[in-house]
């Protein structure tokens, strides 16, 4: 809760200005000024912050890298598919039973495989990631390879924004409390986390829960907005797909996610005729930010008002 | 019996495939401690240029696998030199996605020159012959495939035991500090074990374009997987670890297809690799190390 009466200003003016964008998108859907395609795009885009945002919370804050995330949004995607589809509940039912489930599956990876470290624990996930995959391909109830079609369209403008309040508010108050230094300290030294009396394994887990949760979300969103799911939809290229949206924002840094969920969204629309060049561009995107920039775009620092005021000269 | 011994021939040239592969991921873990993800797509890359020499160039499959393994090397050295390199003082998890990005960036090249469609691996430059023996059905490809993958595993490990390279190339995977000061040129003995891998690597594809007479520009990553999780159950980093266990994945997979469901085979490999992990991360051949601080 804000304590000062200027904390209390600054909330107001957070509210007013999220309304704001929200009403102005709401407002140019209503009237068709966003035709079909960039409303697509909007979705994707929208779907792409809460993927990266999470992943960013798994791989930048607990500093664990994990390349199943694709894995998790597929989860989200069937369950909640086959809460609308098959079992009649409402929408925002399926929504959390995504959620649920995904958190759970995330539960069932994590326990065993967050006890490894670094570049194992990155392979044991990719190969759970994989193994969610086959899993849905060989159920025949689900559709198999060709997945579930025909599900209705419920993803709608208030649903994705609704979503994206909803992950980054999680993701920030979790960070800025107990938990969130915990799992930093764990990022930054998991042998002295563990003699500070971190339950370091607890941590990692409950991150990768929150994490993978936050993926089923956006799986769910995902179903209901384009009609049909398959397993191959979630490959590990999806996953790495996030992965390029964390590393170009900056391993850390909420902001960072977010803006390079929107890059990248847009370049994939611009260059939706050459996939090869988009992936061409992943991949040196990849390399270079490596190489020249290890920490991302923004690191792990964020946008803030702060930010803004030293750039425009204020005091703020 | 006969049908477990036919599953078990096919296993160890599938095996025999895997074990080329995962010997490039040991030695490069064992040298920089790096999970070299664009390995597979380095066999990929193997598997295009004999295709190539032999369609174009009309070469036998001899002198396709030299070009392959010579092309490779070269490939492999400069992966190190242009995205390794730099980063070898920086973390791991920087490295790793370093790879990644490698592993894609050879992946769609190839895809944006040569299209992602598959292409035939020529059937004339290996006329297949079937033999009957016992019962078991085994053809000319199994044999060559176990034969030449076995001519190159001894001659990795001369390379490795007994020549100067092979010496300097242990010496820093031991310590490399040590090595520097004992004039052991570190970059020298990384680049060498980058071509040594890549050439092995390159070896594979073409064996793999013989196996199954496809070849793509994706190909390579679920085998690189299934090379990688090879190499981790035979100990990673350790030499006769990534044979013993590309064998033992390659006869597992066969198994799971031949008894079980083909669907299943990819599904297995992970679950294999997870299960090690949990139950002797070191792999086979591996000792226990504590952790230091």
């Amino acid at each position: 809760m804000p304590s000062s009466k200027r904390q209390w200003l600054w909330l107001l003016i957070n509210i007013v200005v999220l309304a704001g964008i929200f009403t102005l998108v709401q407002y140019m859907i209503a009237t068709r000024m966003l035709n079909q395609y960039y409303q697509i795009n909007l979705a994707a885009m929208a779907i792409n912050i809460i993927l990266s945002v999470s992943l960013n919370l798994i791989n930048g804050f607990t500093g664990q890298l994990s390349l199943g995330h694709a894995g998790f949004m597929a989860v989200g995607a069937y369950v909640s598919a086959i809460c609308t589809k098959n079992m009649d509940l409402p929408f925002i039912i399926a929504i959390i039973a995504g959620c649920l489930a995904a958190a759970l599956a995330g539960f069932i990876i994590g326990v065993p495989t967050l006890r490894l470290r670094g570049d194992y624990l990155a392979i044991a996930t990719l190969g759970f990631g994989e193994i969610i995959r086959v899993i849905l391909q060989n159920i025949e109830e689900l559709g198999g390879p060709a997945g579930i079609v025909g599900i209705s369209r419920l993803t709608t403008w208030p649903y994705l924004f609704g979503a994206i309040v909803f992950t980054i508010i999680i993701i920030q108050n979790l960070i800025n409390s107990s938990f969130g230094r915990a799992i930093i300290s764990v990022r930054e030294d998991e042998v002295a986390a563990e003699m500070m009396g971190i339950h370091t394994t607890w941590y990692k887990v409950l991150a990768f829960m929150i994490g993978a949760g936050l993926a089923g979300l956006a799986g769910a969103l995902f179903a209901h907005y384009f009609y049909i799911i398959k397993p191959e939809t979630f490959n590990f290229l999806k996953s790495f797909d996030i992965l390029v949206m964390v590393v170009l924002g900056g391993l850390g840094s909420t902001t960072g996610a977010v803006l390079a969920a929107i890059f990248i969204t847009v370049l994939t629309a611009y260059l939706q005729a050459f996939p090869a060049v988009r992936m061409i561009i992943y991949a040196l995107i990849l390399v270079l930010v490596m190489i020249y920039r290890p920490q991302g775009m923004l690191g792990n620092k964020e946008l803030t008002r702060k930010t803004f005021g030293r750039f425009w000269g204020g005091s703020a | 019996m006969v049908e477990f011994m036919q599953q078990m021939v096919n296993g160890l040239s599938l095996g025999a495939i895997y074990a080329l592969i995962a010997l490039g991921y040991t030695m490069v873990y064992g040298i920089i401690l790096l999970i070299n993800f664009a390995h597979g797509d380095i066999m990929m890359v193997g598997a295009y240029v004999g295709f190539f020499s032999i369609t174009m160039l009309g070469s036998n499959v001899f002198v396709a696998l030299l070009f392959a393994m010579l092309a490779c090397a070269a490939l492999g050295v400069l992966i190190e030199k242009i995205a390794y390199r730099p980063l070898r003082n920086s973390t791991r998890i920087a490295a790793l996605i370093t790879a990644i990005g490698a592993s894609l960036f050879l992946e769609y090249v190839t895809i944006f020159f040569l299209t992602p469609e598959q292409r035939v691996f020529p059937a004339e430059a290996f006329p297949m012959h079937q033999y009957q023996i016992m019962g078991l059905y085994i053809s000319n490809k199994d044999i060559f495939i176990i034969v030449l993958a076995v001519v190159l595993m001894v001659l990795l490990q001369y390379i490795v035991k007994r020549t100067r390279a092979g010496k300097a190339m242990r010496a820093v995977s031991l310590d490399q500090e040590a090595a520097v000061l004992m004039g052991i040129s570190v970059d020298k003995t990384i680049s060498f074990t980058f071509a040594l891998g890549s050439a092995l690597a390159a070896a594979a594809g073409v064996l793999i374009g013989i196996y199954y007479g496809t070849i793509n520009p994706l190909m390579g990553i679920i085998p690189g997987l299934k090379a990688f999780v090879a190499a981790v159950l035979g100990g990673i980093g350790i030499i006769p670890g990534a044979m013993v266990g590309g064998f033992l994945m390659g006869i597992l997979e066969t198994m799971v297809s031949g008894y079980g469901s083909s669907m299943y085979r990819d599904a297995v490999a992970f679950g294999v690799l997870i299960l090690i992990l949990l139950i002797k991360p070191t792999g086979i051949f591996g000792r226990n190390e504590s952790e230091k601080v």
